[in-house]
């Protein structure tokens, strides 16, 4: 973490988040959390507040590349941190692969939890190709090699994402065909993640 | 230039699937929603709730708060704007409405002050620190039918609140068989992913409120009508909605105190709820107890038909959750009788909840169908053809159409309904016993009066303004698709907008009246507009605007019985060592009129479907009698459907277009939830042979039920 910039008084510091790429320097009170530090202070409001306290997921940003519950931490403690919000995702115009599944599959209705649900699913199929075993990874033993991301693996590693309009059944499907686009872009594996969540 | 509609008809945009117009905005972050829009010099107002159930607040303490970094003010019951006193909102008198008016505390939860602040963790924290003294009194929350203050109201919001015909214990007496039992429902919460959130501010002598509001017209004119302003005074804006299910129609907590800090600092404030207050402020479905009594011949003909069912509602105003009113139009009997009656208590008022009256009803109507369909050793969609009445049972009008049995048999055959071995608990895979089930599904078809404006553009597009709102339905897109095909012309040529209380009078996002009241209002306008157009007219700079209004043809509509149908299938698997249940598939196949968009409906009708699942699996919300509050009051306590909790889910229709609506809508948004839990009870019986008549279906429930072969409350 940076050093306590000069701006630092008792109850607010300065400090300084690469967002999106773009480094944003403020100053910011000690109880402010990150999501309110992104959608009060720096206006990205793509980042959703829906219950302040950990438990729905739609706050849900990348911090250094790996998914967190942007209203469970202080802005402070982000000091220096890359942020990976909702806005950022996309190349210029070209919409991430999981961003263009969620249009064109209809993953969302009201879309509130919808970017928290996408930042999730991008840090899923990061998270699933680096060999992390989810709860319904049937061989968790490191030389089974990575579980097939099928139905039942999507469905538990988004479950940290509510959605009340009930847009689950759809956002599998979203997130199975991304996993495939991305690995096919990756030319890591054989796209076979949308067969097997079909299946 | 002059301007035609097409004078071959363009591919038709009606019936093909379509992403949302607004999805890209959705999916990049873009799109806005009511606490999120900026304005210069915004303060921030913190909602401070009673924490007692019943009482006088007899002190607020506001001094040292004023004196914290960045308070602005203090509003209490001693210094707030004066709201009309008797405030009759939109859906009738709603004493909820008239908040910080007096000293008096109905239940716990409820607003006692609000603080404004520079910033939300300044108002957060003197909100906190505010000291609220108060003379408690003994309250009263315990549910029960046999509570002494349990009256039977005039009317309910599915009508009235009795309805009676025949000689129902005569024909009880009569029948070869009878179901008699009781089923309850637990108190279930909206929960929508957006919070509740309002900006008010005075503009040039007119205030605006950013809202989060299922119809900004009823909002505006409640506010207006509250704060006693000119209704042309108000505007109200709420261009995305972060979900609504029938919490996001009327003047709750948030945006009155929104208008009141902002009249009291005048500077822009955002007011929003915080998770756990959306548990007490803006409504929630009551729980149920419901008993349900079936009298059949030995064919499984009804002869008797009782529903009778009680809900709770505040000591503020009366909230009736109609279940008994699901069944009167779905089956026929000798003796058909229906009942509401409702408990007042020292609670937050209930309010409607995606399909009020008809969840719940449905749950019980529809379980107990099941057991009447194994008493009487009969299929059960064999015993919904037995019983399927040709006009009316209650009201003896014809059915504009009736297609419950075309969906049961749709249903079954995709599936495979017919291979089903009827014997309860013969089916186990590993530690899972299985089972299916199916339930009907039914929703009255409605509209209502709304206005509309369609211009002729003088480049060539046509701009379509109505009062719709988009609460994740699709609408903006679907009134789209019905403007194309009405003008004849693509999607790209018609620009659409919506959600805003200046574009007129428009029934609000509810009632599954939404998209078929407001696309009504659009092809009337476009109906006039292309014959205006067809004269060959110049386009004007402004272009050519022609306005319409319902109000006449909805008020010529024939009277029948008018609704949509539908057929759900569950599986379940259910392990009674741990007393898990499962839910392995769901099918729904619906009879919901002319389908505008299959992409967003197929989500619509799935959405209700997994509320089903949540509502029989569960969502439970557990009110602790001695302090009067939820012991379970947030998202992790109080568990909806996650996930991992919901297997692959399948909604199609059958071609069901409403004989006398100009498009041939009913209506999509709350069939799917309705029955879903009942054949999810159902496949659980059908897996172990127990019934449970008790929601949710818990894993204890489950044990218990193993343990002592039946389910308890």
């Amino acid at each position: 973490m940076a050093p306590p910039t000069s701006s630092a008084t008792a109850t607010s510091s300065g400090i300084t988040l690469n967002v999106n790429g773009e480094k944003r320097t403020l100053p910011v009170d000690h109880r402010t959390t990150l999501l309110d530090a992104l959608r009060e202070r720096l206006d990205l409001t793509g980042t959703k507040k829906g219950c302040d306290q950990g438990q729905c997921g739609a706050c849900t940003v990348l911090v250094d590349g790996r998914r967190t519950l942007s209203c469970l931490q202080l802005a402070v403690a982000a000091d220096g941190r890359e942020i990976t919000t909702i806005e950022g995702v996309a190349e210029g115009d070209r919409l991430h692969p999981v961003q263009q599944a969620f249009l064109d599959l209809d993953g969302y209705q009201c879309g509130y939890c919808t970017p928290g649900q996408i930042c999730s699913a991008i840090a899923v199929i990061e998270e699933h190709a680096a060999g992390w075993p989810s709860a319904a990874t049937a061989d968790v033993r490191p030389e089974a090699g990575p579980p097939p991301l099928d139905a039942d693996e999507i469905r538990e590693r988004m479950s940290g994402n509510l959605c009340r309009c009930g847009a689950y059944v759809a956002i599998v499907d979203a997130v199975a065909r991304a996993a495939d686009e991305v690995r096919a872009a990756d030319g890591t594996t054989e796209g076979v993640a949308a067969k097997e969540a079909a299946a | 230039m002059t301007t035609a509609t097409g004078t071959t008809r363009a591919a038709g945009a009606v019936g093909t699937a379509r992403s949302r117009l607004e999805g890209l905005a959705k999916v990049t972050g873009e799109a806005r929603y009511a606490g999120e829009v900026p304005f210069a010099e915004l303060a921030h107002g913190w909602i401070v709730v009673s924490t007692i159930a019943r009482g006088r607040v007899r002190h607020v303490d506001d001094g040292p708060v004023l004196k914290m970094p960045g308070v602005l003010a203090v509003l209490h019951h001693g210094n707030a704007p004066r709201l009309q006193e008797g405030f009759v909102g939109s859906f009738g008198p709603d004493p909820v409405a008239e908040i910080l008016q007096r000293d008096r505390v109905p239940h716990i939860g409820w607003p006692v002050a609000l603080v404004v602040a520079e910033t939300s963790e300044q108002a957060r924290e003197a909100a906190e620190a505010l000291v609220v003294r108060y003379d408690t009194e003994p309250h009263d929350v315990a549910f029960s039918t046999e509570h002494p203050a349990r009256y039977t109201p005039e009317a309910s919001p599915l009508g009235p609140a009795v309805t009676e015909k025949g000689d129902l214990e005569a024909e009880l007496a009569a029948s070869d068989v009878v179901v008699d039992e009781r089923y309850t429902t637990p108190e279930q919460h909206h929960n929508t992913m957006e919070p509740h959130a309002a900006m008010a501010r005075w503009d040039n002598g007119r205030l605006e409120v950013v809202d989060t509001s299922q119809g900004t017209k009823a909002t505006a004119t409640d506010l207006a009508a509250l704060f006693q302003l000119d209704p042309d005074s108000v505007r109200v804006r709420s261009e995305h909605i972060g979900g609504g299910f029938g919490s996001k129609a009327l003047a709750r907590a948030h945006n009155v105190l929104a208008v009141m800090a902002t009249t009291v600092i005048d500077r822009p404030v955002r007011v929003v709820l915080t998770r756990r207050q959306m548990f007490s402020l803006i409504g929630y479905r009551s729980p149920t107890d419901q008993r349900v009594r079936l009298g059949a011949g030995a064919d499984g003909r009804l002869r008797a038909f009782d529903h009778d069912g009680v809900s709770l509602t505040s000591t503020l105003t009366e909230f009736v959750e109609s279940t008994g009113a699901f069944g009167r139009s779905l089956y026929d009997a000798e003796a058909h009788r229906t009942a509401n009656h409702v408990v007042p208590l020292d609670v937050p008022t209930p309010t409607f909840m995606r399909a009020p009256g008809e969840a719940p009803g449905s749950f019980a109507l529809e379980s107990a169908f099941d057991e009447l369909a194994e008493k009487c050793g009969l299929d059960p969609i064999e015993l919904r053809a037995r019983n399927e009445p040709s006009v009316g049972p209650v009201t003896g009008l014809p059915f504009a159409s009736n297609e419950l049995l075309t969906c049961f048999r749709e249903g079954a055959r995709r599936f495979g309904w017919d291979a089903r071995d009827p014997r309860p608990g013969v089916r186990r895979e590993g530690r899972w016993l299985l089972g299916t089930g199916t339930a009907a599904a039914t929703f009255p078809a409605g509209a209502a009066p709304s206005t509309a404006a369609v211009t002729a553009e003088a480049d060539g597009t046509f701009t379509v303004r109505v009062n719709a709102a988009d609460v994740g339905t699709g609408a903006r897109t679907a009134l789209a698709q019905v403007a194309a095909d009405a003008l004849d012309v693509p999607l790209e040529r018609v620009r659409i907008r919506i959600g805003d209380s200046d574009l007129g009078q428009a029934w609000l996002s509810g009632g599954s009246m939404g998209t078929r009241s407001w696309s009504w209002a659009v092809m009337i306008a476009v109906d006039e507009l292309r014959e205006r157009l067809a004269l060959g007219a110049d386009i004007p700079p402004e272009g050519i605007t022609v306005r319409s209004d319902t109000t006449e043809a909805i008020g010529a509509l024939a009277q029948t019985e008018r609704h949509s149908y539908g057929a759900q299938f569950a599986e379940a698997a259910v392990d009674v060592s741990t007393g898990e249940v499962r839910v392995r598939r769901m099918l729904g196949i619906f009879a919901a009129g002319k389908i505008i968009n299959p992409l967003t409906a197929r989500s619509q009708f799935i959405g209700g479907m997994t509320w089903g699942l949540s509502m029989a699996l569960h969502e439970e919300a557990v009110r602790d009698r001695t302090s009067g509050a939820l012991a379970n009051g947030d998202l992790a306590g109080y568990h909806f459907a996650a996930n991992a909790d919901v297997p692959v889910i399948e909604a199609d229709w059958v071609d069901d277009p409403d004989p006398d609506d100009p498009v041939g809508i009913k209506g999509i948004g709350e069939i799917g939830i309705v029955g879903a839990a009942a054949a999810i009870a159902n496949a659980v019986w059908h897996a172990t042979g127990v019934r449970h008549r008790h929601l949710p279906i818990r894993p204890d429930r489950v044990l218990g039920a193993a343990a002592d072969g039946s389910s308890r409350a």
